[in-house]
């Protein structure tokens, strides 16, 4: 169907399926996991009056902000200050550029996906840095600066775990890693395709370990601990922009997410062998549709546990926090790349 | 460990730290490189739980020289005990430490009868003791949950406010306030207990004794908090006695001191078989493993004393307006907090002429100078979590 399609039809598509796969993620972690999941555990029901179950509780808090002031400080630098937010978002956005959820259903396929997924996933750490810096504020300052520091020490862990997926899929672009893992056999047996969870799965651990990291969730989330720094780079923020902080927080977990479901849960895709598919081209146009739903079920499974350990962990110190990165992730994450190249050029 | 000529005891962490500091105010006065940053936490600041101010001098995220700064919650309770009669200065120093009220009142009370010469009758000591291990219950339950945010933990707080619910239930039944009782008088309490209470409160104290069985599951076992908390803000046994630390943190330093076995006063604790509770160690772990025990040790104590309080009068005979004939008297018990204790000065009026209140929590963070030098930031909010104040109990 999209062939068919004028170039600016297909654009315009894909501009608003990028804003829905930013935002209906980002709601739905919000109000599953933020207001239910963790009003559960804690033993009390959660946001009940604005909707059934609460249910447009978000809305109601996204009202509210958009109706406060937009306050910045006076001796902040108020151009650095107002831009902080956007950056952060659009780290976001450009984060689920690269995210495949069909056959034909990507935003940009591109043979170097995996490598810009890692890059531009810290260009939220500059504006975060500018927010902690542009703020006037001493807690700001020592937020950005914690922040910027985790963030750089956790995105070699994140790259190390991820090099293994890729020597095992001998690609760098995440559709045909999915492809491939619902293509490829392990042990001889077609029956589950080969998500890269089963032979990757020290990659996996590293890999969630360090998104926790990067999304600053407990237990690593220094650079806002709100008991020591009061809100961390976000504490002068108010009204729309600290709304916009805490979207891109959410979305970015949710976006973190769909790349881990694609590099190591198989993705959009069901094994091939259940329909007798043999490559893309053979995969059934429904699988357009089907596609972003499994994504969707994969994506929650995978925020669960982030959330999980959110709700459940008390936070590091930083130091612990840089010698657990150094000491510990990065070590095991080079033996799981020398492993994994070792067991590719055995079979 | 090493001594220094003064004789204290100082750990090799802080001595690393006082060069640290020598070093950099030697750096700022040859203006070579950077200067250090003062950081004012509080008056208002999440980790405070009230307005309590440190000023702290960082050198990046180290701690140079750090200051308690006190007051902001002043509230005058000496001076206004002096124009208020016996009686009614209970209904005051209730709120001193607002989350174990009842054992406010009580050293207050003893030292009145102390004065007058009276003593209440058995009943009504056993219940006081039964209140008062229950105010420390509802007390120390949510430092035990507040410990958890502070490290940011944020599940076992709620799980501590549900459960400290069920303590304070079993205050408003038989007082009829849950903050505030004001139930103590000078001879006895203001009413018996009700009907059912007993039962009710057998059944509560297994509640809080799971509840503390919990916290230990989510909190103490969890490898984080052990990290954070153990070896952090170490006080040793001398020099918690030299700042006059009482309660939990003098017992977490190994010193075996608790005023309700060490002195003999017309309470019940002598009639239930209980111990005191130390730890060598004097780190933040160990404060915080001390209070989780004592609330163990303090269900226990109320489990025994409701099977065994007396038939009796609850009231002395005590005359309708109250005189507390002339002189003074200086009784302290071991609240939640640590020591808290009353000198009362009468001149033969109907209120008292002067009193000195010497509350736990002033002399608990009169160490943080000494403490903080050289931990870093985060390590500022483990250690106040640890030594545990309420700022009421502070500025009084």
């Amino acid at each position: 169907m999209l062939a068919t399609l004028p170039y600016w039809g297909v654009s315009l598509i894909r501009i608003l399926g990028g804003i829905v796969a930013v935002l209906l993620p980002a709601g739905s972690i919000v109000y599953i996991f933020l207001f239910k999941m963790m009003s559960f555990m804690q033993s009390r029901l959660g946001p009940m009056e604005a909707g059934p179950y609460g249910s447009m509780q978000l809305f109601a808090e996204v009202g509210k902000w958009l109706q406060k002031e937009d306050l910045a400080p006076d001796g902040a630098d108020k151009r650095l200050f107002k831009m902080a937010p956007l950056i952060v978002l659009a780290s976001t956005f450009l984060l689920v550029a690269v995210v495949p959820f069909g056959p034909d259903a990507w935003f940009t396929n591109f043979e170097a996906g995996v490598f810009y997924a890692l890059a531009v996933s810290s260009v939220s750490v500059l504006g975060i840095l500018m927010a902690g810096w542009s703020s006037a504020n001493k807690y700001s300052l020592m937020g950005g600066l914690r922040a910027a520091g985790q963030l750089i020490a956790y995105e070699l862990p994140m790259v190390l775990a991820v090099i293994g997926v890729v020597i095992q899929a001998g690609t760098m672009n995440l559709q045909q890693i999915v492809v491939k893992q619902n293509n490829d056999k392990i042990f001889g047996l077609h029956f589950l395709g080969n998500p890269y969870i089963l032979t990757q799965f020290v990659g996996f651990i590293v890999f969630m370990i360090a998104v926790q990291a990067e999304l600053t969730q407990t237990p690593f989330d220094m650079p806002i601990a709100e008991s020591e720094l009061v809100s961390g780079y976000m504490t002068e923020y108010s009204g729309f922009r600290f709304l916009i902080f805490f979207i891109g927080e959410f979305a970015t977990a949710g976006v973190f997410a769909l790349i881990a479901s694609a590099l190591f849960l198989g993705g959009w895709g069901v094994p091939f062998s259940w329909f007798g598919w043999h490559n893309i081209g053979d995969v059934a146009n429904w699988m357009n549709v089907v596609g972003p739903l499994i994504m969707f079920v994969k994506m929650m499974i995978v925020v669960f546990l982030i959330m999980w350990v959110r709700f459940s962990f008390p936070r590091f110190r930083e130091d612990q926090l840089q010698r657990f990165a150094w000491k510990v992730l990065i070590p095991i994450a080079l033996a799981n790349i020398m492993l994994t190249a070792i067991l590719k050029v055995a079979f | 460990m090493t001594a220094t000529t003064s004789g204290q005891v100082i750990s090799d962490r802080q001595q690393l730290a006082y060069i640290a500091s020598q070093a950099a105010d030697a750096r700022v006065n040859v203006e070579l490189e950077t200067e250090g940053m003062t950081l004012n936490i509080g008056p208002q600041h999440p980790a405070t739980h009230g307005t309590l101010r440190i000023i702290a001098r960082l050198d990046g995220e180290q701690v140079i020289w750090a200051e308690p700064s006190a007051g902001y919650m002043h509230r005058g309770y000496e001076k206004l005990t002096e124009v208020r009669s016996f009686p009614q200065v209970t209904a005051l120093i209730n709120r001193i430490d607002w989350l174990g009220s009842f054992a406010n009142e009580v050293p207050f009370i003893l030292a009145a009868e102390k004065l007058m010469g009276i003593e209440a009758p058995p009943r009504a000591q056993y219940i006081r003791t039964i209140l008062f291990e229950l105010s420390r219950i509802a007390n120390v339950t949510l430092f035990l949950g507040d410990l958890g945010v502070q490290l940011g933990a944020i599940t076992p707080v709620f799980f501590a406010f549900r459960d400290r619910e069920y303590a304070l239930n079993l205050i408003e039944a038989a007082t009829g306030g849950r903050f505030h009782p004001n139930f103590d008088r000078i001879g006895g309490l203001k009413d018996d207990l009700p009907k059912g209470w007993i039962d009710e409160a057998k059944a509560t104290m297994k509640k809080m004794k799971q509840f503390c069985d919990t916290i230990e599951d989510l909190l103490f076992g969890n490898e984080i908090f052990q990290i954070r908390t153990r070896g952090i803000g170490v006080i040793p046994k001398d020099v918690a006695m030299s700042y006059g630390l009482s309660g939990a943190n003098a017992r977490a330093s190994g010193i075996d001191w608790d005023l309700r076995r060490d002195q003999t006063l017309p309470m019940a604790w002598d009639k239930a078989d209980w111990k005191v509770i130390t730890h060598p160690a004097g780190d933040s772990f160990a404060r915080c493993w001390v209070r989780l025990q004592e609330t163990r040790e303090a269900c226990s104590i109320v489990e025994q004393l409701v099977d065994n309080i007396p038939a009796g009068p609850i009231m002395a005979k005590v005359p309708r307006i109250v005189k507390v004939p002339e002189g003074e008297a200086w009784v302290s018990t071991e609240n939640p907090l640590g020591e808290m204790g009353y000198y009362v000065v009468s001149k033969g009026d109907t209120g008292p002429f002067r009193v000195k209140i010497r509350s736990a929590s002033f002399n608990n963070i009169s160490i943080t100078p000494w403490l903080l030098k050289g931990v870093f930031v985060p390590d500022i909010i483990t250690i106040l979590a640890s030594l545990y104040f309420i700022l009421g109990d502070i500025d009084r």
